[in-house]
């Protein structure tokens, strides 16, 4: 086979993944093509190694990797010298059709848009019509999500999209420059001593600085929080903006990172492609499961050490109470804080006594309820103490 | 490919085919080996056994959090330099300011003595992952260019780049600028076989029969729901531990006595003891079939 059309067949299998949605960019082709040039004669393992070692960088990406590889380097007989052959077929363009998920109607845009007009022009029509809206902003305050009207709902979406929320901070190791106090810096204060002929007239300070707190939703979607999980994945889309470490996950029976979904800017976009992602909304509950899917999977990546993490649920669990009961110790020894938003607690009649919600509680530090809007502002308040 | 697996072995490492690539990809075009897995999988032995291997110098830099250039790339002797200065003053000596910046004065620092070292040099980024982004945006500059400037010295340069391997514990995901200039391997726990032969390589004086046991034990640990899963490391620690007592055959008693040099988590100890009797049948299984 001609050189040209190895080097092809490579550059190929690079844009292939590409394709399929893998970070590799023409650096990281490049280092493949040379690689394979390295070890030539190639047989199909070494090609294989070396595109695994050059073209992609996680462990979740191998996968995918696999696949395309089985399926560009098909045919590669055993009998060819460079083990590089053109496949019998081109590649079908997709894996056949993509199954559609079923519909879920994560219902926001049109109506709170159509509001949203409403609230600007009411401006030039005089006080009078702003303090209406205000006061039907406090009313909407204290009113629980469950008994929200259609058009009640797409308001507080607004509102709830209009929380700001600040985050704790914790001391770094690292040290910075520090124009008043802290540690002697020794490096500084001689450069300064250079303009001054030597003598240290000038002293440099050097202290610890500060660092936001990682933040970590944990979003019950199952069928008894229904209600609720619209409201708290706006509150969800709100808390992105926060910071850099913001992690957000759904779970019903299974668990779903929707972190990167929410990390759009447009937020009803975002909340349908959650809706899509999730498979089990409006399912059961397994809480013990999903957590402890988040602690061995995410436990490292996710930042969950030194982490807020906010856990929104009825505490209904279908699942073995124990396991979550154990899970909870864990996550508690990891974070920072473990806040348990349960909407139940809004009503003055609950107590935690589903045995779910007993066996977590003693690892919570702060118990909220989530029910209605004051309660969103609450657990705000509570994230930034 | 089968070479380098032999000569690794000879260094009483052994890798499966795909690490073994990766190596050997990363020492002939001069790139970053960057390595990720669990705890114990053997990432910093990687760097240790390459420069054995290929006769050079290691040179480690382990990461913590904090870390910044003067301690990763070099820092000037302060006290000294004023000490210096203080004398030339009293001998009224002709006072040259670059006397006070020659080379005695420079702390050679890990990043720097692998430039200086250049080829002669295996340079071991350990855990990267612990130390924070602003480092890690440093150490690229470094790794692209292996060149630094010192402004009263001048330009320090590798006449060629040393072999450079980085661990991460992947306690976060490195950045994709650092991951594109690097090959990249994850090592995963090893198969059954390939653990009793890394025992039988690491722990000469282990029965081949306990080797099985514990290989067999640890690979069942593994798949029991233990918060921190045992690595090679704790394996071999294991079997040296029970080859010290004496033992030739795992039993409930001794794996009780000995679990904590495999599971150094309190829950994950409980769970293992609830199921101790299973797991040692399981050990054992193997040798009478």
């Amino acid at each position: 086979m001609a050189e040209a059309d190895v080097l092809a067949r490579l550059v190929g299998f690079g844009r292939e993944l590409r394709r399929l949605g893998l970070p590799v960019g023409t650096g990281r082709i490049l280092t493949f093509c040379r690689a394979a040039a390295v070890l030539a004669p190639l047989d199909p393992a070494s090609l294989y190694w070396a595109g695994r070692a050059s073209l992609i960088s996680r462990p979740e990406d191998v996968e995918v990797y696999d696949r395309a590889f089985e399926r560009w380097f098909a045919a590669a007989g055993p009998g060819e010298g460079a083990g590089l052959v053109v496949p019998g077929s081109p590649p079908p363009d997709g894996d056949g059709v993509r199954e559609e998920p079923p519909e879920v109607e994560v219902e926001v845009g049109g109506r709170a848009a159509a509001w949203r007009p409403a609230e600007e022009g009411a401006e030039p029509e005089g006080e009078a019509s702003v303090r209406l809206v205000a006061s039907a902003a406090e009313v909407l305050r204290t009113k629980s999500f469950e008994a929200l009207t259609e058009e009640e709902r797409a308001r507080t979406a607004w509102l709830i999209r209009d929380l700001e929320l600040r985050l704790p901070e914790r001391r770094t190791r690292r040290l910075r420059p520090d124009p008043r106090s802290g540690r002697f810096d020794v490096r500084r204060t001689l450069r300064r001593a250079v303009r001054t002929h030597g003598e240290p007239f000038h002293r440099a300070w050097r202290s610890r600085g500060s660092r936001t707190r990682p933040l970590v939703l944990v979003l019950d979607v199952s069928g008894s929080m229904a209600p609720y999980s619209r409201a708290l994945l706006q509150f969800a889309f709100a808390a992105m903006a926060a910071g850099r470490k913001v992690e957000a996950f759904c779970f019903g029976t299974r668990l779903t990172r929707v972190t990167r979904t929410l990390r759009t800017r447009d937020p009803d976009r975002a909340l349908r492609e959650v809706g899509r992602l999730v498979e089990d909304w409006e399912g059961g509950t397994r809480i013990g499961e999903s957590l402890r899917a988040l602690l061995d999977g995410w436990s490292q990546r996710a930042a969950l050490r030194g982490a807020v993490v906010v856990l929104c649920s009825d505490g209904l669990e279908r699942g073995d109470p124990e396991l979550l009961r154990r899970q909870m110790e864990r996550l508690h020894r990891l974070a920072h804080r473990v806040v348990w938003v349960n909407p139940l607690k809004g009503s003055p009649r609950y107590e935690p006594l589903a045995r779910g919600m007993a066996a977590a509680l003693p690892s919570v530090d702060v118990f909220l309820p989530g029910h209605n809007l004051a309660s969103l502002e609450e657990l705000a308040g509570v994230l930034a103490g | 490919m089968e070479e380098l697996q032999e000569a690794l072995r000879r260094e009483h490492y052994l890798a499966d085919r795909g690490l073994a690539t990766a190596i050997f990809l990363a020492v002939s075009l001069d790139k970053p080996l960057l390595l990720e897995g669990e705890a114990g999988v053997g990432k910093t032995e990687v760097a240790k056994v390459l420069a054995s291997l290929l006769g050079r110098r290691l040179i480690r830099l382990q990461c913590y959090e904090g870390i910044d250039a003067s301690q990763a790339l070099y820092e000037w002797n302060y006290s000294r330099q004023l000490i210096a200065a203080r004398a030339m003053e009293a001998e009224r000596a002709e006072a040259h300011v670059e006397d006070l910046f020659g080379p005695e004065f420079l702390l050679e620092r890990p990043l720097l003595a692998a430039i200086r070292a250049g080829a002669g040099a295996v340079l071991l980024v350990d855990e990267l992952d612990r130390a924070d982004d602003e480092f890690e945006a440093f150490l690229l500059e470094i790794l692209s260019e292996f060149a630094v400037t010192i402004p009263e010295i001048g330009p320090v340069v590798a006449p060629e780049p040393p072999a450079v391997v980085v661990t991460s514990n992947r306690t976060r995901e490195l950045h994709d600028a650092l991951k594109r200039r690097c090959l990249y391997h994850w090592i995963d726990h090893p198969s059954l076989e390939r653990e009793v032969e890394i025992i039988e390589l690491r722990a000469p004086g282990v029965s081949r029969t306990l080797a099985r046991e514990v290989a067999r034990a640890v690979a069942r640990l593994r798949e029991m729901d233990v918060a921190k899963r045992p690595g090679v490391a704790e394996t071999i620690d294991w079997a040296n531990a029970l080859a010290f007592l004496g033992v030739e055959h795992l039993d409930g008693e001794v794996a009780a006595a000995t679990l904590g040099a495999v599971l150094k988590d309190h829950e994950d100890q409980e769970l293992a003891r609830a199921r101790l009797g299973e797991l040692i049948e399981e050990a054992g299984a193997g040798e009478d079939g």
